[in-house]
């Protein structure tokens, strides 16, 4: 990563941030290379808006410095609010306007001419497909044709470098596949990106690298193959002929790693994280046989990036619970 | 700041449109100053004694500065509207003038007084309602009418950034501003007071504005009190236009 690179991308340091006693982010890291994608991920309260914010002049953090574009976003908040988009978690546009009234107006507060501002929102309109309802009140907008118009707005000012917190929550699926694709134009195009979203399938889809924040610390960073290998070497998928003798079959194979095994009793299929995975599988297989225990399915895998994030943020569902009878 | 003017008079347009735009807000917010009007001239008005001139030429002058403080709220509800839909962080990650939001909110308010102001003294003239005292004296009538209309939209601005809760701000804006227009000179003549109230009344600013407007506009025997109105509606504009831009700057509309 090259020095130049680095002062037109996001360089976060040492920031931290506190509301009252609630800490929200803890002596954060950050760094995003110019031209690509970074999925800020984690669970709710994890800091992932705060930071958002910080970066886009919103908040002022409590100490550690943000650098977006060369700009520090506390000393050059002003001149870098003119080179960057915001698209936030609800869409900010006014129901009262018209599409085309709230893109031109977002337009000429970028203080960009009356013409262009008009010129550029005829393209966005093409580009997200509202020109038909360019010249219908928001009002009237269903919650995609909304979140459409957020992204083409903060995209009025051509901006460098673009801020996307949660763009697709509460989206139905196809409308989500939409918004996908206009964002993975706009990647084509050279845009610096730095996204937040709780889907994990849509960070592998859209972003380079993934930083997932918890409690307001990162505490894993990576390309989506690094952060599944970090998980350990793979995933050992036993399915059991007979899922009521789970518990007979947790008690057979439990010591033979260090936790971390998930199981689900309705359809009998027990998951172990592993380094080794052949010498497990074969010491899995004689202990379920040794008990009498048959197995109709094994699959020695790599990890989803579900299991990978579950790992690391260690929300795994029934997680806790399991380690203690393992 | 080179783009402020530009910046200030966008949001004044956008604020504007979405009182033409929401009709019922434009109706409604007409209606409520007229039916006090009516209400105070025919039902309670033959009932108050009034120095000198007829009941509905006393009333007219309370009723512009009833009609700009209760429109006033308007500008705190619309900020905290703006606030609960992003829309004000959408402006502040913009390289627009900082105070443009605030400004623009309270100039659209204003013509918005502006308007009301003219349709009061429209349902006032088909009343019975005259100017008095001149032109001139008139047009000060309605300018320190439009100035604490402009004042309040002010209070109203910091009351909608602190409580943030649109309905919440609905309701605390007419709280505290019934007592304030009822314990004035605005329908009665404060002399007929008991004395404690008396006194809070005789130092209410509703009571500095609405007799200044009622003097400009009657003449003799009513002396306006213009300068402590001026410091009033100035002073207002002074303490609370400096609080909400400072807690304009600092507002966010969640913390996670």
């Amino acid at each position: 990563m090259s020095r130049e690179n680095l002062s037109e991308g996001i360089s976060v340091q040492g920031v931290s941030k506190s509301f009252g006693s609630i800490i929200a982010l803890d002596d954060v890291n950050l760094e995003v290379t110019k031209g690509t994608v970074t999925a800020l991920l984690g669970p709710n309260g994890a800091g992932k808006t705060t930071l958002i914010r910080i970066l886009t002049t919103l908040l002022f953090p409590d100490s550690g410095t943000a650098i977006v574009s060369g700009y520090d976003a506390v000393r050059d908040a002003t001149r870098l609010r003119s080179i960057i988009g915001l698209a936030g978690q609800n869409a900010a546009v006014d129901e009262n306007l018209t599409g085309r009234e709230n893109l031109e107006l977002v337009g000429r507060l970028y203080h960009v001419s009356k013409s262009e501002a008009k010129a550029r929102t005829n393209r966005l309109l093409t580009k997200f497909e509202l020109t038909e309802f360019a010249d219908r009140r928001v009002k009237t907008y269903s919650g995609g044709m909304r979140r459409r118009l957020d992204l083409a707005a903060s995209l009025v000012g051509n901006p460098k470098i673009l801020f996307l917190d949660e763009p697709t929550a509460g989206l139905d699926p196809r409308s989500r596949l939409a918004l996908w694709s206009v964002i993975k134009e706009l990647v084509e195009e050279g845009v610096t990106m730095l996204l937040t979203t709780q889907y994990l399938e849509e960070a592998d889809h859209l972003a380079d690298r993934m930083v997932i924040l918890d409690h307001g610390k990162v505490i894993a960073e990576g390309t989506s193959d690094e952060l599944k290998s970090r998980v350990g070497g793979g995933v050992l998928e036993l399915r059991l002929g007979e899922p009521r003798e789970l518990q007979t079959a947790l008690n057979a194979i439990s010591g033979l790693t260090n936790g971390g095994v998930q199981s689900d009793g309705e359809s009998g299929v027990i998951t172990i994280p592993v380094v080794d995975g052949t010498s497990i599988l074969v010491s899995a297989i004689r202990r379920l046989d040794e008990v009498g225990i048959k197995v109709s399915g094994i699959e020695l895998r790599k990890p989803t990036l579900d299991e990978a994030f579950l790992s690391l943020t260690g929300q795994g569902r029934g997680t806790d619970a399991l380690k203690e009878v393992v | 700041m080179a783009f402020s003017t530009t910046d200030v008079l966008l949001m004044t347009k956008r604020n504007l449109l979405r009182y033409i735009r929401i009709r019922e807000l434009l109706v409604f917010s007409t209606i409520q100053p007229v039916m006090f009007v009516l209400l105070f001239a025919f039902v309670f008005g033959g009932a108050i004694t009034t120095p000198g001139v007829s009941y509905i030429d006393y009333l007219i002058p309370g009723i512009l500065i009833q009609a700009v403080v209760f429109g006033s709220n308007q500008t705190g509800v619309g900020l905290a509207e703006d606030l609960s839909k992003g829309m004000i962080d959408r402006f502040r990650s913009l390289p627009m003038a900082r105070g443009a939001v605030l400004a623009g909110r309270t100039l659209s308010d204003t013509v918005r007084n502006v308007f009301v102001v003219l349709l009061m003294l429209g349902v006032g003239g088909l009343i019975g309602f005259r100017f008095q005292n001149g032109l001139p004296a008139a047009v000060g009538a309605i300018f320190i009418a439009v100035l604490f209309g402009m004042a309040f939209s002010w209070i109203s601005a910091a009351l909608g950034l602190f409580v943030k809760d649109v309905e919440a701000v609905q309701t605390a804006g007419f709280i505290w501003v019934f007592p304030i227009i009822f314990a004035s000179s605005l329908y009665v003549p404060v002399e007929t007071m008991p004395e404690p109230l008396r006194f809070f009344a005789q130092l209410n600013p509703i009571t500095v504005a609405v007799d200044s407007v009622r003097g400009l506009a009657l003449g003799a025997p009513f002396s306006p009190p213009i300068i402590p109105a001026l410091i009033w509606g100035f002073g207002i504009i002074a303490i609370f236009m400096p609080l909400s831009i400072y807690r304009y700057l600092r507002i966010s509309k969640e913390i996670a």
